[in-house]
């Protein structure tokens, strides 16, 4: 998969592991005003997906409605080509795109985490072997791979997921491995080697708290990418299919009938919106990480 | 008059938990010719003493009080005045040589660019210019080495193409912060001997910082001893080495390897210094001392004339009435 | 073993040295690996996937012809053991042979030679715009830090990245097409015109090789808007990544070398900061412009562009696999490509470089 430039350099930044754990850190993500606002919106999202039955003013799948009728006061979204309320399908779709997007980026972060971990620990030529296929991967170009999976599988959001993560766990692989090999040559582990400690016993207490902050720092950042591409496969119909409110089939939908500009432009925005405010939150993480690298990265 | 005189200087930074004061109403004078050393541990303000001098403090950082160089009030300069004076009156020279040379520019223009900005030399004049400095500094086969990149030189040899950067357009002042602390021990006799001996020839005044107290008695005139932030001792440097008086300055000298007798343990101050924004009020010392009494924890500390051009902020003054043992 | 006798001293050098050629010559080595290697992953994935690349392309009824099925099978060697269609596919991939696509019924080769050009064409427009525009905001970021400028540059970068491409498109289509008039509708040229004769496949260069003043700029009337969409993200990433270069740079020592010496602020950024920042910058075009091919399989499709992304997207839900291969097979050559063209220029900008890989 082609790495977005600025995950390639979050990741070279994060595999130097920090031994001093930021008593700082905490606190700064709370103080920063661009992370507040996107936990607000993601906030948001989740309660509107939570509370959907109750939220949306009408029934997401009813065809009652008039076909086509722009924004008004009954229809703030307006209806679509089926007669159904935009609006409420809007908001019935947070409980697709969401979930799926978050499930997406734990399944490649576990997956490419077990290959990083391995490859890392054990070194020599399972390191070699299993580096190698990551590249490829990595060379490979990962939509059209999804792409084809996606549609070998047949079309349905469960198979696009299946198929981004197949193309998105290689970011996972490399940081884990980075950071192990990292954290083996360092002083510390060296110093508790020397002192006795079995190499699981190594694993699991010295490298463990170096791994799962930038993991998860990563799994943030890619959260955004993960939605995208997940619409993005929708939207070519290798996704989500009718009838389910996803926002990016219903972008597709925007597309045919792109006079009706309200068909596409709220589900866009729903999208923009949700991956804006992950990607407010995966910036605001990164810069708590390591005050080092938030300097040299600060955006 | 004076060269330099610094009265009441404060440097406040910013930190991820709000402001503090790196450097707090710091006073002292500098004469032509006349080269002071600024002493101290990591943290005790002495590189932001320096860089407020030139007006390159860190992001968000602040200094207020007065800074008068040549009888001109330098704190409060805008950016060209500021731009005026670098290189040209004022240079420094930093910590780490290996670093504070660019990497992909050649030695001929990093030492010829601010002779040309400053001095609207052409580029024969100043090449010419740069030879000179480079036999100044002693470094062998300047014509190579103005086509040359840092990178291919030693650090010792890095240092002293900075020293010649610095020296290019005859400054009056020099600012050499810890110019030989990144250096072997062999490579940095060289380097003193160096300074000492532009000094001589130019009239040079410089200020170096170190929390090296060998390099300063080889080297300087005067001697600064600062400890968070503040002055705690300071006098001429024979005086000040052979007879210091602040329990802080004892325990530095004391901690030289040299100043051990045989067969006893190195002796060390108990303690570690303050982190900025937690310094103690009062002397800031006083955790640490052996002889604080309560007024130590009470501001203002003022200072004590020990003798002349000799003063120690020390409200108790332990040793008033005796020589401290020669080592 | 007997040594090879073909590595004499001279052609060790070849491939041992640490000049400019035995670079290269070493990239090319290890990009051939790679492009097996890519094409093993695609094979195998297609292989290992469900699906049935035969029901895909023919039609309901000739689908439930056994003998339509067999002839199929038979004319792609679809029936042949799986390890025999990979020897098959690379023994031909040697020889230059991309295959027959199935959905197509064309050699894949002419294939790609119909549609890269199209997703080229934008590419390169969309990167220079990218380029250009983000490196100069990138720098005006760094310098204005947390002031106006700054903030509001970032808004617009983070949006920039965080918009749906597909979406984008629709809405700039609709506002620039059907609201303001001001781009032409779908495809590369108006329904009807004639192509110039092929050189390249780029309408544009073409046109003009051919003198073709008209159709010139009619091509670039319709490529504006496709091009301009592709270049939002981009121009996202190159901003923010330029930003934090500077930034990082500003607070290495030799800038504040360079500001202790009394240069003016603008020698400074000029002389000591841009040409580091570059290096890493050229890093990020190289894999921006490669990710473009990429991502403009969702552009195309809003555009009804005929170029590589549409002919990838194609080739996918027709599980069509020499198409998959060609197209994998191009973009990773182009990466490839980008990569090399990067470490060179890096060598040629950072004197002090060694090759450390």
């Amino acid at each position: 998969m082609i790495l977005s430039p600025n995950t390639r350099k979050t990741l070279k930044a994060l595999e130097t592991p920090t031994e001093k754990k930021g008593k700082g850190s905490t606190n700064s993500i709370w103080r920063q005003p661009l992370a507040i606002v996107g936990l607000t919106i993601v906030g948001v999202w989740v309660f509107v997906a939570v509370f959907a039955p109750w939220v949306a003013p009408y029934d997401p799948y009813s065809q009652e409605f008039d076909k086509f009728i722009p924004p008004s006061a009954e229809h703030w979204m307006g209806t679509d080509e089926l007669n159904r309320d935009i609006l409420s399908r809007v908001i019935y779709g947070a409980r697709i795109s969401l979930p799926y997007s978050i499930l997406l980026v734990v399944l490649s972060a576990i997956i490419g985490t077990i290959v990083g971990g391995v490859s890392g620990f054990f070194g020599g030529r399972v390191d070699a072997t299993l580096m190698r296929i990551t590249d490829m991967f990595f060379a490979f170009p990962g939509i059209i791979l999804a792409m084809a999976v996606a549609a070998a599988l047949g079309p349905e959001i469960r198979n696009a997921v299946i198929a981004i993560t197949i193309v998105a766990w290689p970011v996972y692989a490399r940081l884990v491995r980075g950071l192990i090999l990292n954290s083996k040559s360092s002083d510390y582990v060296t110093a508790s080697s020397l002192l006795g400690s079995s190499s699981l016993r190594t694993l699991f207490v010295d490298l463990r708290p170096n791994i799962s902050g930038p993991v998860f720092v990563l799994m943030a950042l890619e959260v955004g990418t993960a939605l995208l591409l997940l619409s993005g496969l929708s939207f070519l119909g290798l996704g989500a299919t009718p009838p389910s409110a996803e926002w990016g089939a219903m972008v597709s939908m925007g597309a045919v009938n792109f006079d009706r500009w309200w068909v596409g432009l709220f589900p866009g925005l729903a999208i923009l919106t949700a991956v804006l405010a992950f990607n407010f939150i995966g910036d605001t993480l990164r810069d708590a990480l390591d005050p080092r690298t938030a300097k040299a990265l600060r955006d | 008059m004076t060269l330099l005189n610094v009265s009441d200087l404060t440097v406040t930074l910013a930190t991820s938990t709000g402001d503090a004061d790196a450097v707090r109403n710091l006073s002292f004078s500098l004469d032509h010719g006349e080269i002071l050393g600024i002493a101290g541990e990591s943290g005790s303000g002495k590189t932001m003493t320096a860089l407020s001098i030139l007006g390159l403090l860190p992001y968000k950082g602040k200094a207020s009080g007065s800074i008068n160089f040549e009888g001109r009030e330098v704190l409060g300069s805008s950016k060209k005045e500021f731009q005026h004076m670098r290189g040209k009156e004022i240079s420094m020279i930093f910590q780490d040589p290996m670093t504070s040379l660019h990497p992909m520019l050649t030695v001929q223009t990093q030492l010829t660019e601010h002779m040309r900005y400053h001095n609207k030399m052409s580029k024969s004049a100043a090449r010419e210019s740069a030879l000179k400095l480079l036999d100044t500094v002693k470094i062998p086969d300047p014509a190579s080495a103005l086509r040359a990149h840092p990178s291919q030189f030693s650090g010792g040899m890095r240092q002293r193409i900075a020293i010649a950067m610095a020296l290019a357009c005859e400054p009056k002042l020099l600012i050499a912060d810890e110019p030989t602390t990144a250096l072997d021990v062999t490579v940095q006799a060289g380097i003193l001997r160096l300074l000492h001996q532009i000094r001589d020839e130019r009239n040079l005044s410089i200020m170096i910082i170190t929390h090296d107290l060998g390099v300063l008695s080889s080297l300087t005139d005067k001697i600064l001893i600062m400890y968070a932030g503040s002055e705690v001792e300071s006098g001429p440097t024979r005086e000040l080495l052979s007879n210091p008086r602040h329990p802080y300055s004892q325990g530095l000298i004391a901690a030289l390897p040299g100043a051990s007798r045989e067969g006893k343990f190195l002796t060390s101050i108990h303690g570690m210094p303050p982190e900025l924004g937690n310094f103690p009020s009062g002397c800031a010392f006083h955790p640490r001392c052996g002889f604080a009494e309560d007024r130590c924890s009470v501001p203002p500390i003022d200072a004590t004339v020990v003798s002349e051009g000799h003063r120690i902020y020390c409200p108790v003054n332990p040793f008033s009435h005796d020589r401290v043992e020669q080592s | 073993m007997k040594p090879v006798p073909v590595l004499t001293p001279v052609t060790k050098t070849l491939f041992t040295g640490t000049g400019l050629t035995p670079f290269i010559i070493r990239r090319l080595l290890t990009a051939v690996v790679l492009i097996l290697g890519i094409t093993f992953i695609a094979f195998s994935v297609t292989q290992l996937v469900p699906g049935d690349p035969v029901a895909a392309n023919l039609g309901q009824s000739a689908y439930s012809d056994p003998d339509i099925v067999a002839a199929f099978k038979a004319e792609y060697g679809l029936d042949q053991p799986v390890h025999i269609q990979y020897i098959t596919y690379v023994g031909n991939l040697l020889q230059g042979n991309l295959g027959i696509s199935l959905s197509s019924k064309r050699p894949v080769a002419e294939d790609l030679r119909e549609f890269f050009p199209a997703t080229l064409e934008i590419a390169l427009v969309a990167v220079f715009v990218a380029l250009v525009l983000g490196i100069i905001l990138g720098v005006i970021s760094a310098m204005t830090r947390d002031r106006l400028p700054d903030q509001i540059i970032r808004v617009f970068s983070l949006t920039g990245v965080s918009m749906p491409v597909f979406w984008t498109a629709l809405t700039a289509f609709y506002v620039f097409f059907f609201v303001l008039g001001w781009a032409p509708g779908t495809g590369r040229l108006e329904p009807g015109a004639e192509p110039p004769p092929q050189v390249t496949g780029m309408y544009t260069v073409d046109a003009l090789l051919d003198g073709d003043l008209a159709t010139a700029s009619q091509a670039v009337s319709y490529l504006l808007l496709p091009a301009l969409v592709l270049a939002v993200f981009a121009l996202g990433v190159i901003t923010r990544f330029t930003r934090a270069s500077v930034l990082e740079i500003l607070g290495n020592d030799y800038v504040r070398t360079a500001r202790s010496k009394g240069l003016p602020e603008r020698v400074v950024i000029r002389r000591h900061v841009l040409r580091p920042a570059l290096l890493a910058i050229i890093t990020v075009a190289g894999v921006a412009f490669a990710s473009l091919l990429a991502g403009s399989v969702l552009i195309e499709n809003v555009f009804s562009w005929p170029g590589l992304g549409q002919y990838a997207y194609k080739s996918a839900v027709g599980l069509d696999l020499p198409g998959i291969m060609g197209v994998s097979m191009i973009v990773a050559i182009v990466f490839i490509f980008m990569n090399l063209l990067v470490d060179v220029l890096y060598r040629v900008i950072d004197p002090q470089m060694k090759d450390s890989k």
